[in-house]
């Protein structure tokens, strides 16, 4: 038995999901390989190669792989998936992005999004955005999966010493291209891995009035978040979205502020360890979920919650 | 140019899905199950490129039980013009969706397929990415964005540290992200014109298509549930908890 995990970077830095990928494939038992496809990437290889865990890492140079483009790391992933009994990505925009392809090229099914290993051919993955735990089995000569990054321990980044060898690219996709990106420029910590989040809906009423959550963020050291309605309405980027088809949360404490907590936004954080709600309808479903609730008005408990924070 | 749509009929997002007690599934019997939410924008989105001018039919389609003829009269009330049901009481995969979606594309050439990015019931959010891997059609996932170019088509997509776009030559493959477009209500009109409007049902045999599956579900459980939690007083006392009996700041 032996798994191939797809390492997502980004300037040359391996993106911490990928670190969640190798716990997964750990609990899975046998070999695990990472393959490294990027254009200039030797040290995101090198990296690689320190992860604590890993026997080898394949490194693809090419600049078919400068973007992550599904076509062409899918291909990739399948040139060399041979002798593969897993093959793993992060079920994060990107790997959504590849893992089913994978799986459609070696004609079986993609395992969505899996929150625990029960053994190596059974998994657990949420439905029906969590509301249902679904144990499922596959009798596929290689188990194609998605792993929910925060269902699983981030692996040491060193400890490790793999050998790198570097692999033939596969053919390029001439039919797709990438354009261009408009990133999130940030110092905030990463939603997805911050130990805390702040998380603004509606109630926030505009995008400036997300500077008071900004700002007790930035007292925190927290990664601001919001609902699906504040990202509808423009507040704040889509990048900010917590929920059952954004972002998924698991941090240390999750602070919802002016949300009312409708099914699909619970499905993104309800595995916090500990939940606080500021909300002033007293009715809204966000208390069920809540260690800690405070039925006020945002707007009066915010600068009292960010000047207390100083003391 | 026609556009291929997908719409399935799932439990209505606003209703608590509930797990049977026998643990093989969610209980769809009487309750209310509408079109997900994404193929509404899915069909949105490929009615205003006909309304653009750059397409001239819409297609939709739908893969399951009789039932699902609902969904695709509901995409025909929104202005689509004819339906297409694969039809079949089985639970199928993504892999099998996506080669019975194969198998329609090989018959009516579509110059772009669009579809949902996932279905809010098994949340797979694989069936646009296995089309074009079956199909060798260009992807283009998470739009928030569809722009065309010549034969080719812009895309700016939803990605987790912001946006993304690409460009994909046609015929391609698009999934819609929420911010894609806000869907239309059927006018009362146009539901009764949806009546008369041709919808072709296919056995899921007469396909020819392989839709077997390796992958069995097991068991369907609850999540485990949170427990209540309490309700402070000031913002004072919330602090107090936090720092001391959560200790998580």
């Amino acid at each position: 038995m032996s798994t191939l995990i797809l390492v997502e970077h980004e300037n040359g830095q391996i993106r911490p999901a990928t670190l969640n990928v190798v716990t997964a494939a750990t609990q899975l038992g046998g070999d695990i390989d990472l393959l490294v496809a990027g254009s200039g990437a030797g040290a995101v290889a090198e990296q690689a190669a320190q992860i604590a865990g890993v026997s080898k890492v394949l490194h693809a140079d090419d600049a078919a792989y400068a973007h992550e483009l599904a076509e062409n790391l899918s291909a990739l992933v399948v040139k060399h998936a041979q002798g593969y009994s897993h093959i793993l990505f992060a079920a994060t925009a990107a790997g959504k992005n590849v893992m089913p392809r994978v799986a459609a090229l070696l004609d079986v099914s993609g395992i969505s999004d899996i929150i625990e290993v029960k053994s190596d051919d059974t998994f657990v993955r949420p439905i029906y955005a969590g509301n249902a735990l679904a144990t499922v089995q596959s009798a596929d000569s290689v188990k194609v999966i998605g792993i929910r990054t925060t269902s699983f321990d981030t692996a040491s980044a060193t400890g490790g010493s793999a050998s790198v060898e570097s692999v033939d690219a596969a053919d390029a996709d001439p039919k797709v291209s990438f354009v261009g990106q408009e990133l999130s420029k940030s110092d905030r910590p990463e939603l997805t891995s911050a130990d805390i989040v702040v998380s603004g809906g509606r109630g926030m009423q505009n995008g400036e009035n997300f500077s008071m959550l900004d700002e007790i963020a930035g007292k925190l050291n927290a990664a601001v978040g919001a609902s699906r309605a504040a990202v509808d309405a423009g507040f704040v980027p889509n990048e900010y979205q917590v929920g059952q088809t954004g972002k998924v949360v698991a941090p240390d404490l999750y602070l919802a502020v002016g949300i009312s907590g409708a099914i699909q936004h619970l499905a993104g954080m309800k595995d916090s360890k500990v939940i606080v709600a500021i909300n002033k309808d007293e009715e809204a479903p966000i208390f069920q979920v809540a260690d800690y609730g405070l039925v006020a008005d945002l707007f009066d408990a915010l600068p009292e919650l960010s000047a207390a924070l100083d003391g | 140019m026609k556009i291929l749509v997908g719409v399935k009929r799932v439990l209505d997002y606003n209703v608590k899905a509930r797990v049977k007690a026998d643990k093989s599934g969610i209980e769809l019997a009487n309750v209310k199950m509408s079109m997900n939410p994404f193929d509404e924008i899915a069909v949105e989105e490929a009615l205003r490129l006909v309304e653009a001018g750059h397409a001239e039919e819409v297609i939709a389609v739908s893969i399951g039980s009789s039932q699902s003829q609902e969904t695709i009269r509901t995409a025909l009330a929104m202005g689509a013009d004819r339906g297409i049901l694969i039809e079949t009481d089985e639970q199928l995969q993504p892999l099998a969706i996506a080669k019975l979606f194969k198998h329609l594309v090989e018959k009516e050439q579509p110059g772009l397929v669009v579809l949902g990015k996932q279905a809010i019931d098994d949340d797979s959010n694989q069936t646009g990415q296995m089309l074009s891997a079956l199909t060798g059609m260009a992807q283009a996932t998470f739009a928030s964005k569809v722009e065309f170019e010549g034969d080719s088509l812009k895309v700016t997509r939803e990605v987790d540290t912001g946006l993304e776009s690409i460009k994909v030559q046609m015929p391609a493959i698009v999934t819609t992200d929420l911010r894609l477009n806000e869907p239309r209500y059927a006018k009362l009109p146009n539901i009764m014109k949806a009546k008369k409007k041709p919808l072709e049902i296919i056995p899921v045999a007469d396909t020819g298509v392989d839709v077997s599956s390796k992958l069995s579900v097991v068991e369907v459980n609850e999540p485990p549930n949170r427990e209540a939690g309490i309700i402070v007083s000031s913002v004072a006392e919330l602090v107090e908890k936090l720092r001391n009996d959560a200790k998580v700041i």
